[in-house]
């Protein structure tokens, strides 16, 4: 770049070292464009809205009011006092039917989702060596729900041992006391744990789906090529997309958990910058893999679909925010460490409920790092100054 | 009119397989994901770890441990000496349950008391924590069980003969490898069709198509087949794979069920064409697509059983095509549930699906640029 | 090495700002291999205006994107202001002023936006931006819209734009691909002004390719491609010169223009047949005086008079010959194979009165009416945003009118029976058949959806791959296709059914001449059988091939009838003898007076 060059003609001053002023502009640039797209504002706001509502105040895996078949083939005061205790459960819902072939009819179509079954000598063997047989059918087809029911039968009937023990005078009955305490979330709401995961879901979106989507809009509409004669270069064009993207996820961010935690009560018992640092952490990773996205694809169509099938629904089912990731096979659990969701929801369970635990905390960020510094650094590599 | 709808089909075939890339994300993912997802979505718990903290030397409480480590759910990984080891355990997550027998318990027991047991939960994930629960429970009351008939006392009055129909041994992936089939199906057929007329308004071949004498009728039928027969055949090869690799019971007859998925897919193609005869650009159409599709699975009793959804919310899954088709599914492959107590559910899809093809095929003509 | 450079590049051309030495390029399409640029050597000159002219495929952009460093070329060397643009492209990208084709505007920012991003890009620093953000607007008239979205402008407004943007640190170089495409006479005589006077003022050097032969006659310097290679180059003069004593303008009164320039085309000595108003105008082959009876024979009244030579003449005349030694033969003669239709019969086919469009608070077409009488071509003129496409697709039953009556074939296409449709042929502005089906498949597809089937259909695909001459590359994909080849397969899709009335909205928008010519030919051939076409177009030579036209500015018609007619309405002392562009666009500054004034 010899200056003598550049006095040979009377025009144009070339610049030098604006890095600063295109970066600006970059960014300036990208916040317009979501400002005035309805979509990204729908995508980071509207969005993180919706799933929380739905899944605050819609999904939840405790089962509450089940329909429950209680057939009692003679009614006298030793099966009431057996059945009352189904009255009395918040679980159940018992409805009394005549005889079993109803009951499993209504089974069968799942009007009720269990049977409990007293046969007609209830109370006699009651009082026989071996007790009484109470038959217990679930409806298997949702496992989880059945597991769930069958543990509640249990809880009515050991109740009901003890009550009729007290009765008669006894001491209790059963040699094991058992104290069960459920650290972290005493209460065992699924809100709890389902809400944190939630924001890792949600992250993911904002990250990837709308950078895979702006990067190739740009090759699509024509705007790189005219950026790319320009004298910017790759690392602000890839820096001026993470910013403004960056900042619309922490906005997202900032929404869930206000919303989670004043709205759905969720406890937040870490500090919040460990929170948003690891968020930082995750969305860079989670960006680069759109701009990485978008970068391979330059099309919309394709960016946008491998963007679904490849962040949503492995971050659906593989980060471990609904199904226990230690419970998978090996395999399947080997495919997960390459899912950045898996280690922000494991972070953003344990520091809302558990608090900073450093030993989650760290190794997982350390993972997100990782992550984030490879796939920017592929997309980086990827992302060249040339129309081929 | 056949022939004018059979070039549409082709051509909608053509223009969507033609590109690898297009193609790729047509076929292989929804493969993939049904392999990992099969054997990823569960909610059985197996080789949790757990920690013993043992005071009590007795003979009880090993007794007690023993059936613990023996059980196949559970995995011991460390055996404490105090109490203060207990936190850091549980808080880096190294294990989900820990035991702790008190140093009473086994002279309790001999003396005919009550012995105290403390078992700790890591309730990060209340739903793993309350099946795990169960799975101490079950442990306890048959150690319950065995320890008071040896000790010769008063047997327990009454005892439960449990029994799950359908899935004796409650395998979750039996309840979640026929709802993957629903999954991906609604997930394929919404994006194929979700982007087509999008796509083709955008390129402005869609103004070309409307100046032929297609009728509308015409060109949504031609827009609605490829997502049909795309939809048939990745489910039954889906179906396939959830029979013969995965072992789930198909017990019902496949002609129920392919009603259902007829019934289905027509909601979901409408659905898509609605949403993609709104849509002007490809992104519109795409975010459209998504914003269906996200609630379309969270509210769907896919993974979270719609009952215990808040009554409101339950009013509004009745929208969503993907709840009726997750019933059919579950029904026919685990209960063997008879088409004439299905019914009920092939209507309100077939009334969802054709609604929004009229709506869609409206739209065609009227949507104002 | 640089120094070394500098004064290397002295020795060989002091003034050549951007030079290059046997660059050669290829694309890998697919599995074949596509040459761009065969061993291309050429220097632009420091100060001056070049234009770069070939028909489509010819290399001109691919020529752009090498001398930025937007591509990397395969042999061969390029350097620009004395960098090397492959090694060096930083260097020259800030130096260099670019407008790709598709000028990459951001339409959701609004015009301020837009330029604020590229003085960032370009790093003009913030106290020199206010001077030249005015003096930018003064010279783009865009200084009344600096708050509009760039997406809201029209399209010589956005060129405007994009140039702006291009301009907002003055380059020392200025590359424009195709600038003035689609941009109507107004906007395009105004762009042409701007790049004057940044040559003059600025002493910036402009390498400009463009597919408007009368443009080119403006420039200093010409650089003439063809298939990867240069041609020529020199001042525009010394082509024309090549052409001087063979052209002619023939007058045969009392015959159809079309049917007399269709018998002059097949003439021996004819290189170029060309209507020009009610007259044809010939380039002959050699330069003996052409005789009346061996051009006409048994025509009376004939009269030719030698008239001096364009650029177009002998760029038409060095183009045929040379796809003449490439093919061997000329394409076939559309007219001759074509079956005679039987529909004739009085009556105007299109009849449009009194239809307005509205868009919320905008009126795209207000109150226009006109009538086509069948086997007319109906040319509609007008700036871009005028409502000639609002018109179009109102007519084609694409979009309801807000008031007025429209009948095309006795019948409202947006109510009419889907049957209806199948009489007309519709060609839409932008490119739109599926890129990524076939040609043999587009034509397939749209064969069936009108409804051809068997024998018939496969005849109706020989033709139109034999006539359209598009049989070589059956099996590419459309999107891959040159733009000429991609207007003819357009072209070709609108005809497959024999359509008795023809809708082309700006068909050869961006299409070199020799396309063009093809194209008109093809039209002529269809008229003469008594279809009705109603086109658009920006070119307004190709107005004069009209029967008559009519001329749209804000969704209003300024002036309708013969093209004679029209010119003949804003004869002046200024313009004895207006040209149509004269004509065009003192009607245009004459409503834009009226409505200032009023």
């Amino acid at each position: 770049m010899s200056p003598a060059r550049d006095q040979q003609s009377p025009v144009a001053p070339p610049s030098r070292g604006g890095g600063g002023m295109r970066l600006r502009g970059l960014i300036r640039k990208e916040f317009y464009q979501i400002l005035r797209d309805p979509s990204s504002i729908a995508i980071a706001f509207l969005l993180p809205i919706v799933l929380l509502l739905i899944f605050g105040y819609g999904v939840s895996l405790d089962a509450e009011h089940v329909p429950i078949a209680l057939v009692v083939e003679q009614p006298s005061a030793d099966t009431a006092s057996f059945t009352s205790g189904f009255h009395r459960s918040r679980y159940f819902e018992p409805v009394y039917l005549r005889d079993l072939r109803e009951a499993e009819a209504a089974l069968l179509d799942r009007r009720v989702s269990a049977i409990v079954h007293l046969r007609a000598d209830f109370a006699r063997r009651l009082r026989q060596t071996g007790g009484a047989p109470v038959q217990v059918i679930v409806n298997g087809v949702d496992a989880n729900t059945g597991q769930l029911i069958l543990g509640y039968v249990q809880g009515v009937w050991q109740k009901w041992l003890q009550r009729q023990a007290l009765d008669r005078g006894d001491a209790l009955a059963l040699p094991v006391r058992l104290e069960a305490r459920v650290w972290f979330n005493s209460e065992l709401r699924s809100r709890n744990f389902l809400v944190p995961g939630l924001i890792a879901i949600i992250m993911t979106l904002i990250g990837a789906l709308l950078t895979a989507l702006v990067m190739a809009r740009e090759w699509e509409r024509g705007t790189m090529e005219a950026l790319l004669v320009t004298p910017v270069t790759m690392r602000e064009v890839l820096v001026g997309k993470l910013v403004p993207y960056f900042l619309l996820g922490t906005g997202g961010m900032a929404l869930s958990v206000a919303m989670g935690t004043w709205l759905f009560g969720v406890p937040l018992r870490g500090s919040l910058w460990v929170l948003f640092a690891a968020a930082s952490l995750f969305l860079l990773a989670a960006l680069g893999m759109g701009l990485l996205i978008s970068t391979v694809t330059k099309n919309q169509f394709v960016a946008g679909q491998v963007a679904i099938l490849a962040t949503f629904l492995p971050a659906f089912i593989l980060s471990g925010f609904i199904f226990d990731i230690g419970s998978m096979p090996a395999v399947v659990q080997g495919i997960t460490h390459v899912l950045a969701a898996r280690y922000f929801v494991a972070i953003l369970q344990t520091v809302f409920l558990a608090g900073n635990v450093w030993s989650v905390v760290l190794p997982n960020a350390l993972a997100l790092a990782g992550m984030a510094a490879f796939f920017l650094g592929v997309s980086r590599r990827k992302l060249r100054k040339r129309l081929e | 009119m056949f022939r004018r709808i059979r070039a549409l089909t082709v051509k909608e075939f053509l223009a969507l397989l033609k590109d690898q890339r297009s193609r790729m994300v047509v076929f292989i993912p929804p493969i993939l994901q049904l392999l990992v997802f099969g054997y990823a979505a569960t909610f059985d718990l197996n080789r949790i770890p757990f920690a013993v903290y043992n005071e009590d030397a007795g003979q009880a409480a090993r007794e007690l441990v023993a059936r613990f480590a023996a059980s196949p759910h559970f995995r011991p990984v460390a055996t404490l000496r105090q109490e203060a080891e207990i936190t850091p355990l549980v808080d880096a997550k190294r294990v989900l349950l820990v035991l702790h027998i008190g140093p009473t318990f086994s002279r309790e027991l001999l003396g005919g008391r009550s012995g105290p047991v403390q078992v700790i939960v890591d309730g990060r994930n209340s739903n793993t924590a309350a099946i795990l629960l169960n799975y101490v429970n079950t442990i306890v009351a048959a150690f319950d069980t065995d320890w008071q008939q040896r000790a010769g006392g008063p047997a327990a009055l009454a005892h439960l003969e449990t029994r799950a129909w359908f899935n004796p041994n409650l395998l979750s992936r039996w309840f979640i490898v026929p709802g993957i089939v629903g999954l991906l199906t609604l997930v394929v057929t919404t994006l194929v069709t979700a982007l087509s007329v999008a796509r083709e308004r955008e390129q402005g071949t869609f103004d070309q198509l409307l100046v032929t004498p297609f009728r509308p009728g015409e060109i949504l039928l031609g827009k609605a087949l490829p997502g049909f027969l795309i939809g048939f055949f990745e489910a039954s090869l889906i179906i396939l794979i959830a029979v013969f690799w995965f072992q789930v019971p198909l017990r019902g007859s496949l002609l129920t069920l392919y009603v259902g998925l007829f019934c289905f897919v027509l909601s979901t193609v409408g659905m898509g064409l609605m949403i993609s005869s709104l849509a002007v650009t490809q992104q519109q159409g795409l975010l459209g697509a998504f914003l269906f599709l996200v609630p379309s699975i969270l509210l769907s009793g896919f993974a979270t059983p719609i009952a215990n959804m808040p009554a409101w919310v339950q009013q509004i899954t009745y929208l969503n095509p993907m709840r009726y088709f997750l019933v059919i599914l579950r029904g026919v492959f685990l209960q063997g549930t008879p088409f004439d107590l299905l019914v009920g559910q092939f209507w309100p899809m077939a009334i969802i699906g054709f609604v929004n093809l009229g709506l869609a095929g409206y739209l065609f003509r009227h949507r104002l640029y | 090495m640089e120094p070394s450079s500098a004064t290397g590049s002295a020795e060989r051309d002091s003034d050549a700002v951007l030079e290059l030495r046997g660059v050669s390029k290829q694309f890998v399409v697919g599995r074949r291999t596509i040459p761009a640029l065969r061993r291309v050597s050429l220097a632009v000159r420091r100060g001056r205006v070049t234009g770069l002219i070939g028909p489509d495929g010819a290399g001109k952009t691919t020529l752009m994107r090498l001398s930025v460093g937007l591509l990397a070329p395969d042999q061969g060397q390029v350097r620009a202001l004395g960098f090397d643009a492959t090694r060096e492209s930083l260097a020259v990208q800030s130096r260099v002023g670019y407008m790709p084709q598709r000028f990459g505007l951001y339409e959701d920012l609004s015009v301020q936006e837009n330029l604020d991003l590229y003085a960032d890009l370009q790093g003009v620093p913030p106290a020199a931006r206010a001077g030249r953000y005015e003096e930018l607007m003064r010279m783009t008239g865009l200084a009344r819209f600096t708050a509009r979205l760039a997406g809201r402008l029209s399209g010589g407004m956005k060129q405007k734009l994009g140039l702006a943007c291009t301009l907002v640190r003055p380059p020392q170089l200025l590359l424009l691909d195709e600038p003035t495409v689609g941009v109507d006479p107004v906007s395009r005589r105004e762009l042409w002004q701007i790049v004057y006077r940044l040559v003059q003022q600025e002493g910036m050097t402009v390498l400009l390719s463009t597919a408007y032969l009368d443009e080119a006659e403006r420039c200093d310097e010409i650089i003439l491609m063809h298939d990867g290679e240069v041609l020529g180059d020199g001042p525009p003069g010394q082509f024309r010169e090549k052409s001087r004593g063979r052209t002619y303008l023939v007058t045969a009164p009392g015959q159809r223009k079309r049917v007399v320039q269709a018998k002059l085309a097949a003439a021996a000595p004819v290189v170029d047949a060309l209507i020009q108003g009610d007259r044809v105008r010939l380039v002959l082959d050699s330069e003996a005086a052409p005789q009346p009876a061996a051009l006409l024979p048994g025509v009376a009244g004939v009269s030719i008079q030698s008239v001096p030579p364009r650029l177009e003449d002998s760029f038409v005349a060095m183009l045929k010959n040379r796809r003449a030694e490439d093919r061997g033969a000329r394409p076939p003669d559309p007219a001759a194979s074509a079956p005679a239709r039987r529909r004739n019969g009085g009556g105007p086919v299109i009849e449009v009165s009194g239809v307005q469009r509205r868009f919320g608070n905008f009126y795209a077409v207000k109150g226009v009416t006109f009538q086509v009488e069948r086997g007319e071509v109906f040319g509609l003129l007008g700036a871009n945003g005028a409502g000639k496409s609002t018109t179009f697709r109102m007519l084609c039953g694409l979009l309801p009118a807000s008031a007025g009556r429209l009948r095309v074939a006795g019948v409202d296409l947006r109510t009419a029976a889907a049957a209806a449709r199948a009489r007309i042929g519709y060609m839409s502005q932008k490119f739109s058949l599926y890129g990524n089906l076939s040609v043999g498949e587009n034509l397939r597809f749209f064969s069936s959806a009108y409804g051809l089937s068997g024998r018939r259909q496969r005849e109706q695909m020989d033709r139109a791959l034999e006539q359209f001459d598009l049989a070589p590359m059956a099996d590419t994909p459309s999107l891959d296709l040159p733009l000429g080849h991609k207007q003819r397969l357009a072209m070709a899709c609108a005809l497959m059914h024999e359509p008795d009335i023809l809708f082309l909205d700006e068909p050869t928008s961006g299409v070199d001449p020799l396309a063009r010519r093809d194209f008109w030919r093809r039209i002529n051939a269809l008229a003469e059988q008594h279809v009705t076409v109603m086109v658009t177009t920006h070119f307004m030579e190709e107005a004069e091939y009209c029967d008559r036209l009519a001329i749209m500015a804000d969704g209003e018609i300024l002036a309708l009838g013969t093209p004679e007619e029209v010119k003949q309405r804003q004869r002046s002392a200024e313009h004895p003898e207006p040209t149509m562009e004269d004509a065009f666009i003192a009607l245009i500054e004459g409503k834009g007076q009226t409505t200032a004034s009023g």
